[in-house]
């Protein structure tokens, strides 16, 4: 039986680093998917970059519950991917896991993320987002990294995996 | 098998031999319907994975799955769902197959696709109706829909059969794939 879902690569930060970054992602795989378990050292959002794309080529759509009242918005013609919810916590990671699929292919690129942020004290949410990269150039490279130029703090962890259909 | 979001650094660096890919297939252009049969009852959930456009000429479509090729009123659905500016909840009964999330029509810029992520949990049960979780949507660059359903499949047959449809009778286009993973417990 072959492989069909894998680790390709996982980083885990001995100390604080600007961003986390997965280069020469082969193109074997049907899917990706994308694992980030960590905090900020200064609360802000973690985004995801494709291919170092810098223009304004990223959007998404996106609902959240924060334990009150179900939220949607939406995001166009934006420089990086949200992977989910604002960790406001820089003590309490939150968790975020992104599906890319047919990031091989050569249609543009969509995304599926669900997170969730739940540390207490009154703040906590779970996101879904769909996420669209209008390019159809296959991806090879993924950073992570904060939407606030904050660095990522020590212990976070992102893996990379891979998903290949028979 | 890894349960989704769970802390990556407990996975050792060994492939996940418990997932297993049971097959895919390619949208011909030419037909709007996928049929997944004689699924083997050796897993213990399946999961389909779809990156989904149709041919309407509308900007989306939206993924309809039949279980045993069943069409009768058997099966229900709840759903949260965020356009961009509000998120809902819904449901409903008595329908003729599992309502699954919105893809791409090709009313839509070229290239955009729709996807979802389908978990069918203990379909090889013969004695309980089956549960299916969806989650997946489209974006559009200014417009898109995020969503959440549940299925009921009121049938306590083992699922050999999954028929994934075009709700809007329109054909899958050639970029479109579907892939069956089975999860072993």
């Amino acid at each position: 039986m072959a492989t069909t879902y894998e680790k390709i690569a996982t980083t885990t930060l001995g100390s604080a680093a600007a961003s986390i970054d997965f280069t020469s992602i082969p193109a074997t795989y049907t899917d990706l998917r994308v694992v980030f378990v960590g905090t900020m050292a200064t609360s802000s959002y973690p985004w995801m970059r494709l291919n170092a794309d810098t223009d304004s080529n990223y959007s998404d759509t996106y609902l959240y519950g924060d334990g009150s009242t179900a939220v949607s918005g939406k995001n166009t013609s934006i420089t990086g991917w949200y992977m989910g919810a604002n960790p406001l916590s820089t003590t309490v990671p939150s968790m975020q896991t992104m599906d890319i699929f047919s990031y091989a292919g050569s249609t543009y690129k969509t995304g599926l993320s669900i997170s969730a942020t739940e540390f207490g004290s009154g703040q906590r949410m779970t996101d879904v987002i769909v996420s669209l990269w209008r390019s159809t150039a296959a991806i090879t490279s993924i950073k992570i990294f904060s939407d606030g130029g904050y660095n990522i703090k020590a212990g976070a962890t992102a893996t990379l995996y891979g998903i290949k259909a028979a | 098998m890894p349960i989704l979001g769970t802390v990556a650094s407990q996975f050792s660096s060994k492939p996940f031999t418990s997932f297993e890919s049971i097959a895919s297939a390619t949208g011909t252009g030419s037909s709007g319907t996928i049929t997944f049969s004689s699924i083997p009852s050796t897993y213990s959930h399946l999961q389909l994975r779809c990156t989904a456009r149709s041919s309407s000429g509308l900007s989306t479509d939206y993924i309809i799955i039949r279980l045993n090729n069943d069409t009768t009123a058997n099966y229900t659905y709840h759903g949260i769902e965020g356009d961009g500016s509000t998120g809902i909840g819904f449901g409903a009964t008595g329908e003729t197959a599992g309502f699954s999330v919105q893809v791409t029509g090709a009313g839509a810029t070229s290239n955009i696709m729709g996807t979802a992520i389908i978990d069918i949990s203990d379909y090889a049960s013969t004695n309980k109706n089956k549960t299916i979780r969806h989650f997946g949507g489209d974006d559009k660059n200014g417009s898109g829909l995020i969503g959440l359903r549940s299925n009921l499949w009121l049938n306590t047959s083992a699922i050999n059969r999954i028929d994934i449809i075009s709700y809007r009778a329109a054909n899958w286009t050639t970029s479109s794939t579907f892939a069956l993973y089975g999860i072993k417990g």
